[in-house]
């Protein structure tokens, strides 16, 4: 069987290197990357399509491809890197309703593997250790990303409910670290000296890139119907994570955590929004055992050992990504 | 600060303590025979902070190594948290240590029945709930955690108002704890630990003084639930001592409402004394672990069936509130 596997998002850090990781795959025929922007540098064994996922083009271009496999890797992450929250909103939510309308539309897509969050999950007091993929989220997150995420994850559901030919596998990963992805949390990490909220520790999970990686490639060459926490092993409290990276840090009260955070972060490429400042006060545990257990995926990295993989990183100069 | 002076055999270098101190030593050179199976010697600890810089006095090499082995670990981070963001060294080294006077010096605590609770399995140990704060819950982890042959590390289930609160919720995760709901218990106890609940809650810490020692209402039952999920067998306990520490003879409402907290106790010295009125009574205490209940001859779906979570709970209470008595006709007085 020919296969054609549709990337969307390739623009960006993550969504290239996945096009190249199936550009190389030999069971794949042609790899189609869709984004709004060209990427930085042209990506070998890609035809690029120049396609804005918020109007109907893609359909023309997944049609005449005869597409089978769609890999959504085009929700963004961060406000800064789309141009204001309202551009931010429109990609990822138009943009995916966009792009499952056309899936809908295309008979000869198989499978759809959807890159999402666990910050869908929010945060809180009242969360438990581990969040496992049936559990409703006690603390939903109300704002930016996280919220976006858990509207695409609902658009998502209900193609699955009007396509169920289509295997629909939805990702929710931990914070992606490695020693060349920029996220809003590295740039935290990064900062000069890092703020942290007084009197709370936050337990933090994390996914190495390679695995983030590693897990799309795997759901694209054997679909599973379901969705699937994927997180390295352990966590991390945060004290631990500055002390294992060498950071000098800095307690702060949690009303004044935002400002001081923003102070110290005046290129604005860490975040301090409401939902990012909740993360940093109570962190989030997940559970992995469907992602061995029915996904069949084992990360090769644990969180503390993802984690370490950016202190041993210089500072890349490559966009913001996640 | 409080100073540590572990006197009896109980505080010996537990299995596990010695095992880390030889498995996990790094590239420095290790010293075998020396180290393990030796009681903790004299030692002055003061407690600065979360990090836990101890400031030793007069110790020998072994024992100084290990210690700065333990502060080099604390300031790199190379240590391990559990899911839940439990920290066992933190917990041995600081967090019990600081709560060991006042066990030993200031309440004097007699534990009963520890072979009641398992060496290597999971178990509920459910108990009653006095005395304003929670110190009964940590006199219990230190007991279970000194006096038990397998040193059991005591995984309580607290309130949500516990992790919404700053620094006790953190301490409480790394000395732990977590939050009292179904997922959360069953995975303990799923893991072979031995978890402990509180079935009153704040009825029973907020209790007033003239209802010591009468069990309150025991909750929903939900700790059963996930007992007859898991088959771990249900320890009762009685404590006898936290009530007499805080006596709380009044609550003011208003107070507790305008600090969002679920009472506000007024006792002889609090708050008049301000925080000379915060120092808990030099009260007796004993804590008995009873006949464990077993939770594994149940059909199928037991956990689901309300009848028989409310049987199994009134017997865990009936068995309580009658250790309860038995311990309090064997103290001699309250301050005995």
């Amino acid at each position: 069987m020919t296969r054609t596997v549709l990337v969307t998002g390739v623009s960006r850090y993550l969504g290239g290197q996945m096009a190249s990781r199936l550009a190389a795959d030999p069971d794949v025929d042609a790899v189609i990357g869709v984004d709004v922007v060209a990427p930085p540098e042209p990506i070998e064994g890609i035809e690029f399509v120049r396609a804005d996922i918020r109007n109907p083009i893609i359909a023309k271009v997944m049609g005449e491809a005869s597409v089978d496999t769609v890999v959504h890797m085009g929700v963004i992450a961060t406000q800064k890197q789309a141009g204001g929250r309202s551009t931010m909103k429109e990609i990822n939510v138009i943009g995916t309703m966009q792009l499952l309308a056309a899936c809908q539309r295309t008979p000869s897509v198989r499978s759809l593997v959807v890159k999402s969050t666990a910050s869908v999950y929010g945060c809180g007091p009242k969360d438990p250790a581990r969040f496992t993929e049936d559990m409703e989220p006690w603390h939903a997150p109300s704002s930016g990303w996280a919220k976006d995420s858990v509207e695409v994850e609902a658009y998502v559901r209900g193609f699955g409910r009007r396509r169920p030919d289509v295997t629909v596998t939805t990702l929710r990963f931990a914070n992606v670290v490695g020693p060349r992805v920029q996220t809003s949390l590295t740039a935290y990490f990064r900062l000069p000296v890092v703020p942290t909220v007084l009197g709370y520790d936050p337990r933090l999970t994390f996914v190495h890139e390679e695995d983030l990686l590693g897990a799309v490639h795997h759901a694209v060459g054997r679909p599973r119907q379901g969705t699937f926490n994927v997180s390295g092993d352990g966590v991390l409290t945060l004290s631990q994570a500055l002390r294992r990276a060498r950071k000098a840090w800095v307690a702060v009260p949690s009303p004044l955590f935002g400002p001081v955070g923003r102070t110290l972060s005046p290129a604005g490429l860490a975040d301090f929004s409401s939902e990012a400042v909740r993360y940093l006060t109570y962190g989030r545990g997940l559970d992995t055992s469907a992602m061995r257990a029915v996904l069949g995926y084992e990360p090769q990295f644990t969180s503390a050992e993802a984690f370490d993989g950016l202190r041993h990183a210089g500072r890349p100069a490559g966009v913001v990504d996640a | 600060m409080p100073d540590t002076r572990p006197e009896d055999a109980s505080n010996a270098l537990s299995p596990s303590k010695a095992a880390r101190l030889v498995g996990n030593t790094g590239p420095q050179p290790v010293r075998p025979a020396a180290v393990p199976a030796r009681p903790d010697p004299r030692r002055l600890a003061a407690v600065s902070d979360d990090v836990g810089v101890l400031v030793d006095a007069g110790l020998e090499s072994a024992e100084d190594e290990s210690l700065l082995e333990f502060v080099r670990r604390r300031l790199t981070g190379d240590y391990a948290v559990d899911d839940f963001g439990f920290d066992p060294e933190l917990t041995d080294r600081v967090l019990l240590a600081a709560l060991r006077p006042l066990y030993r010096s200031w309440f004097r605590v007699e534990v009963t029945g520890l072979e009641n609770v398992p060496s290597d399995a999971a178990a509920l140990v459910v108990a009653n709930h006095s005395g304003v704060i929670a110190i009964d819950a940590m006199m219990t982890q230190v007991a279970l955690h000194d006096e038990h042959p397998a040193h059991r590390h005591l995984r309580m289930l607290g309130a949500n108002l516990v992790f919404s609160t700053p620094f006790l919720g953190e301490a409480a995760r790394k000395a732990g704890h977590t939050l009292a709901c179904h997922p959360d218990a069953e995975r303990l106890l799923g893991a072979g630990e031995v978890v402990g609940v509180w079935p009153e809650g704040f009825k029973g810490v907020g209790k007033p003084f003239s209802q010591r020692y009468k069990l309150q209402r025991f909750g929903r039952g939900g700790f059963v639930a996930a007992a007859l999920r898991t088959g771990a067998p249900i320890v009762p306990t009685a404590i006898v001592g936290a009530e007499e520490i805080y006596p709380m003879v009044g609550n003011a409402k208003t107070v507790a409402r305008i600090l969002g907290l679920p009472y506000f106790p007024i006792t002889p010295l609090f708050p008049w004394l301000g925080p000379l009125g915060m120092v808990p009574l030099p009260s007796k205490w004993l804590i008995h672990f009873g006949e464990p209940i077993p939770t594994d001859g149940f059909p199928e779906g037991a956990a689901d069936d309300p009848m028989v979570v409310f049987n199994l709970t009134d017997q865990v209470r009936e068995q309580i509130q009658h250790s309860l008595y038995r311990l309090l006709v064997k103290r001699p007085s309250a301050f005995g």
